[in-house]
């Protein structure tokens, strides 16, 4: 089943229209780099004409605030429910391919494509990068540098990590999906969990339930540019998306194993 | 064995398949399908599903992959590898019995209702089915295609397929079916060959002098219903029977010269049961 939701995915237009926007939107810190360094912006922005590792990051991290969220969003909203509204979930289902299967499949495959996008994303920007700024050793947030290698294998753990952070937003996104039969219904709920979360995690007033909102850890792959790495606010991510994912997971099982197909 | 399911808009033929198929769950009983239980696999799916094929209301397909992949990915989204393999290996088998070879490789988005239609029917007919379910399957066809698929499933039929077809086409089903099932508001009103089910409502042609006197003798009579139209027709339920009727025409004074029993077409019996079954009990 993942292998078939990856060649919907490769056969469809849009997927590729995707790539190419996302691309675009790496390079555009590359061609237009910061002129002040400390102007504030999204983590990393301003070092980024130091090396072009720099580069592959904050083509990530540029996208993970909104462009992140929402292609997760889209990805997992209309997992079922756009299925529901083109008729083809009830040839899934009579097939019979296994409720719960179904939407683990699902899930796998967001997270894939997620996955890809990332991938994509840290690709362009390292090789404008490495063009435009060059690589080096890394100079970490703490005033040490790291080797290019290591700094390479950080890079990649970021990448890693910022997907980890959409797993917990995918989940909810497929538990919208499988109560609704609309995708774009879905869609801009999960969008709105993730941007009200973020501006949730902004108010000060509510700084008591802030370590348990879902986008609260999805920055801490930062420290993985401190000498030495600071683990404890990763490790408490990683903790608070496995919970979040498990939580909504089982409540996606639940749902779909209950529901009547009726479109 | 070709067995035909009739029932009017709202009577649940469409609720009946979903349950068959998995689709809906139901508030009581529970559904079996080829011996084996429907419900309790929502994890991996029931294993009976895998050898039924369905066409559930109208086709639906990913409309930008081509025909041919539409299959494929059905194929690929559940069962072992070897049902799969199988299933693959009969692709262009089904694409040219639907008569869709030619069009295989183009995007479901450009065909027209008909071929969706058919390549519905290649998808039912992928796994070898032992029973093949086909919600209204002529939808949308020119009387050439309908024809073409009333001897595919003729043909099915006598190879030892069970066809299970819905249809509002009561000509349609008379035709083709071996056993005819009526639902109304829920309920099987009727089930049998069609032939035996055409015995089960009588109307008699009345051949009399006195129509006004006629009808009125025949509004007392229990199980006399007068048919709308021409001429004067009665439709008999018990206890009528066609000399009841003749003795109490007689009786009320009407002369009576024919009393003809007419050869009553399944729309009769139909509207027959499921009128009946509409009226307050």
């Amino acid at each position: 089943m993942l292998r078939v939701e990856l060649g919907k995915a490769i056969h469809r237009v849009r997927t590729w229209v995707f790539a190419l926007g996302l691309a675009g939107l790496a390079l555009i810190p590359v061609i237009f780099p910061p002129t002040d360094v400390g102007q504030g912006g999204p983590p990393f922005l301003d070092l980024i004409t130091r090396n072009g590792l720099f580069a592959a990051l904050v083509a990530v991290v540029i996208v993970q605030p909104f462009f992140l969220p929402l292609g997760t969003g889209l990805l997992s909203g209309e997992a079922i429910a756009g299925e529901a509204s083109a008729g083809t979930l009830r040839y899934l289902i009579a097939r019979p391919t296994g409720r719960r299967r179904l939407l683990l499949s699902k899930f796998a495959a967001v997270m894939t494509q997620v996955a890809a996008a990332i991938g994509w994303l840290l690709l362009v920007g390292l090789i404008a990068g490495s063009i435009r700024f060059g690589l080096g050793p890394l100079p970490t947030l703490s005033g040490t540098t790291i080797p290019t290698g290591a700094a390479f294998v950080r890079v990649i753990a970021s990448g890693v990590y910022i997907l980890l952070g959409m797993a917990g937003l995918a989940s909810i996104g497929l538990l919208f999906s499988t109560i609704t039969n609309s995708g774009p219904g879905a869609t801009v709920a999960t969008v709105a969990v993730a941007i009200a979360s973020q501006i949730m995690d902004n108010l000060s007033a509510l700084h008591a339930i802030h370590p348990y909102l879902l986008s609260h850890g999805w920055l801490a792959f930062a420290d993985l540019f401190r000498s030495p790495v600071a683990w404890d606010g990763m490790e408490r991510g990683v903790l608070l998306m496995a919970v979040y994912t498990a939580v909504f997971l089982a409540l996606g099982l639940w749902v779909i194993s209950r529901r009547d197909i009726t479109s | 064995m070709l067995y035909g399911f009739l029932g009017p808009n709202g009577a649940g033929k469409t609720t009946t398949i979903r349950m068959l198929l998995g689709l809906i769950f139901p508030t009581g009983g529970e559904v079996r399908v080829l011996d084996q239980p429907v419900f309790g696999h929502e994890g991996s799916g029931s294993p009976a599903l895998r050898k039924v094929g369905a066409l559930i209301e109208e086709p639906a397909f990913w409309m930008y992959l081509s025909g041919r992949r539409n299959l494929e990915y059905f194929t690929r989204a559940a069962g072992p590898r070897s049902e799969q393999q199988a299933r693959l290996a009969r692709i262009d088998d089904v694409l040219h019995t639907v008569g869709l070879a030619d069009a295989a490789n183009k995007r479901v988005k450009a065909y027209s209702q008909g071929m969706r239609q058919r390549l519905g029917i290649a998808l039912a007919l992928l796994g070898e089915p032992e029973l093949l379910v086909l919600d209204e399957p002529t939808n949308g066809l020119d009387p050439q295609g309908m024809r073409e698929i009333r001897l595919l499933l003729r043909r099915l039929a006598g190879e030892g397929t069970t066809v299970f077809v819905s249809s509002h086409l009561l000509s349609e089903v008379e035709a083709m079916c071996d056993r005819v099932g009526v639902l109304a508001q829920g309920r099987l009103v009727a089930d049998g060959p069609p032939d035996v089910l055409r015995k089960g409502a009588d109307v008699i042609r009345l051949d009399i002098d006195d129509a006004t006197l006629a009808r009125g003798v025949l509004g007392t009579l229990a199980g006399v219903a007068i048919e709308p139209g021409d001429g004067l027709r009665v439709r008999l339920s018990p206890p009528a029977t066609a000399a009841s009727v003749n003795a109490a025409l007689v009786a009320g004074g009407v002369a009576v010269s024919a009393l003809v029993p007419e050869q009553a077409g399944l729309e009769d019996v139909f509207l027959s049961l499921v009128e009946g079954a509409d009226a307050p009990r």
